[in-house]
């Protein structure tokens, strides 16, 4: 990041009373990006988006919003909007008043004719053109969406908090949304903050991901880099799911470096994260169950694991496998393509399944939580 | 709804009581007091009749409708008074106490009261009041003035004072549950599109709590104009109010038709209001 960041955290804290809603942080998000910061429920993703809204003060740290310290600063003096969870319309307005309500006050003050544009224009933007009148109790779930989505931006904020904006649609519903996210994204150019815990709404839509757990930032990247590079078994399996398997490292064969599994099987990874290991010591091996290839058993398939299928289920797309490794372990799943496997193959049949060493992610001893 | 014979009787057996309730103890007595205000009276008897003679008499009196007047002022002004007090009050327990224990007993330090008899709460005001009272005491005490007054007691002040004290209640419980229920994200929601508190309030808060200004209004209303204890106790030679006059005329004055034609007078006053009051309260609902 080469700019000054639009927002900067520095070793911002939430605490009530001895609980940590959130550990010392430090975040930077440059101006136009579109960040998310995902996590389970109470990992502080939504303590983060409330402090820089200005809803929850800091009990530690400064947050800058585009170049201004606004860490005292009420919600109100804050260049940023917030689309909230429920929405949080005005009942007693109608959607045009509940889009114009930030432009009736001092601090946004436009004149009557100016303030009507905006809005109209604001009502466009989210397609809303024949609802101006009504009310938001006479509103479907994502039409009181883009109602709250047009009554933040249409203050033209430097940024635009969302928090969990999609999670009370429906699936069909969600996914329409999130292409109009992108679009709004791209049509505004502002930057864009938003909280989820659903990972394919973060991969689809950020630029980054500030993953989170337990008040604390995880691991930050492109969506292609934490699928890719995950720093942790935790991202691992946050992002995209893995099947994580406890090793021991034998140590290293050319650019190659052999673990030994539980059940006396080895694995072998080629990944960068691998020469780190040192001969004797315990890691985590994590492997994605889409990059598991059916191998059949005894043919000596290099990098393979020889299993016992438990469960055979068709996913439309694809067939998830559910296997035990033969001579003991934790279950794992595979991804396979529908073709990848004959029809013969059924719960109790033996399967060996194949994975390129390259993609055998290894992660550092003690890691295993 | 059509009843099934099998659950008619269950039915009838919890509904048959609260019905004869109502028909025995409301809509009888109510019949009977709007039959006999068409009675006439040759003192010391009444005979059935249908006759307008009493509301004539009533509407023609003077004496009669400047109490109704009075009532309605009185009891305007103790909703007004009882606005200003409980309105505060009831946004602070809502919106400033943080802690729900310490919120939970102020409001119940609100309720309390209701628990003590209505003719003590209403005494107490004229020992508070009177010329050898609290406040004299206190006047005095501390030099203000040099002999106790009284100008406190026995006039229409002291009863707006009285009646505001005791229907207070009425007013805050309606207001707490409005302001208690309106949702914190839309007050986030308007700080967070750069309006300050106090429009928040004017803009947010008090179109939401209409309803519970209506229902707080309508009690407090109706409650102070049939009031007829104050009057006896604080108010003074001018402080008459029509519950007394109703009084007299089913004692004193041995008027039962009159009484009763001012009764449904007064009845129909009070269910003008409350249409009103529920017409505009449907008109203000909002789904939160």
């Amino acid at each position: 990041m080469t700019s000054s960041p639009i927002v900067a955290l520095d070793g911002v804290a939430k605490r009530y009373g001895a609980f940590v809603a959130l550990h010392e942080t430090d975040l930077a998000i440059a101006e136009g990006e579109f960040v998310t910061l995902l996590g389970p429920s109470g990992c502080g993703k939504t303590t983060t988006l409330r402090l820089i809204g200005g809803f929850e003060q800091a009990s530690d740290g400064r947050i800058a919003i585009a170049g201004q310290d606004v860490t005292e600063s009420p919600p109100y003096r804050r260049p940023v909007n917030t689309v909230f969870q429920d929405y949080a319309l005005f009942p007693h307005m109608s959607v045009a008043e509940n889009i114009g309500y930030g432009l009736s006050v001092r601090s946004g003050r436009l004149e009557k004719t100016e303030r009507r544009r905006r809005v109209a224009e604001a009502l466009a933007l989210v397609g809303l053109e024949g609802m101006a009148d009504r009310r938001p109790g006479a509103l479907s779930g994502g039409q009181r969406q883009r109602v709250a989505m047009a009554r933040a931006v249409v203050r033209r904020p430097r940024v635009l908090l969302l928090d969990e904006p999609l999670s009370a649609l429906d699936v069909k519903l969600r996914e329409g949304m999130q292409v109009e996210l992108k679009r709004l994204h791209r049509e505004l150019g502002i930057t864009f903050l938003m909280v989820t815990h659903d990972q394919t709404e973060a991969l689809a839509l950020s630029d980054r991901i500030v993953v989170m757990r337990e008040g604390r930032i995880a691991q930050i990247g492109s969506p292609t880099d934490l699928y890719d590079h995950p720093a942790t078994p935790y991202v691992a399996d946050f992002i995209g799911a893995a099947n994580l398997l406890e090793a021991e490292a034998l140590g290293r064969e050319g650019d190659v470096c052999a673990f030994r599994l539980v059940n006396g099987a080895t694995l072998r990874s080629r990944r960068r994260e691998a020469a780190g290991a040192t001969t004797g010591s315990r890691v985590t091996l994590g492997v994605r169950p889409e990059r598991m290839m059916a191998a059949r058993p005894e043919t000596g398939a290099a990098n393979a694991l020889d299993c016992i299928v438990m469960e055979r289920l068709f996913h439309g797309d694809c067939l998830r496998i559910e296997l035990a490794p033969e001579g003991g372990g934790k279950p794992l799943f595979a991804e396979l393509a529908r073709t990848a496997l004959p029809a013969t193959v059924s719960a109790g049949s033996r399967l060996a399944v194949h994975i390129d060493p390259d993609d055998v992610m290894v992660f550092d001893a003690g890691g295993g939580k | 709804m059509t009843l099934t014979r099998r659950t008619f009787p269950g039915f009838a057996a919890l509904f048959s009581l609260p019905l004869a309730w109502v028909l025995l103890l409301m809509v009888v007595p109510y019949a009977i007091m709007v039959a006999v205000g068409f009675w006439t009276r040759q003192f010391p008897l009444f005979y059935p009749d249908f006759q307008f003679g009493n509301y004539a008499q009533i509407l023609a009196d003077p004496q009669y409708t400047t109490v109704i007047l009075r009532t309605l002022k009185i009891a305007a002004l103790v909703t007004v008074c009882a606005l200003l007090l409980g309105y505060p009050l009831a946004y602070f327990l809502v919106f400033t106490i943080r802690s729900q224990k310490v919120r939970n007993l102020l409001y119940m330090s609100v309720i309390v009261p209701l628990w003590v008899s209505y003719l003590l709460r209403a005494y107490t005001w004229k020992i508070i009041l009177g010329t050898d009272g609290a406040l004299n005491s206190l006047l005095v005490s501390t030099g203000l003035v040099s002999a106790p007054l009284d100008i406190f007691l026995y006039n229409q002040t002291a009863m707006v004072v009285t009646l505001v004290y005791i229907f207070v209640p009425f007013m805050v419980m309606p207001l707490f549950t409005v302001l208690d229920n309106i949702p914190r994200r839309l007050l986030e929601a308007s700080e967070d599109l750069g309006v300050g508190p106090f429009m928040t309030f004017w803009k947010v808060i008090f179109p939401l709590s209409l309803g519970g200004v209506v229902a707080g209004a309508t009690m407090t209303f109706c409650l102070s104009f049939g009031d007829f204890v104050a009057p006896v106790l604080v108010g003074g030679p001018d402080g008459t109010m029509v519950a007394n006059l109703l009084q007299t005329q089913f004692g004193a004055a041995l008027n039962w038709p009159l009484g009763s034609a001012l009764a449904t007078l007064v009845l129909a006053l009070v269910l003008i209001l409350l249409q009103l009051s529920s017409r505009l309260d449907r008109a203000g609902r909002i789904d939160l």
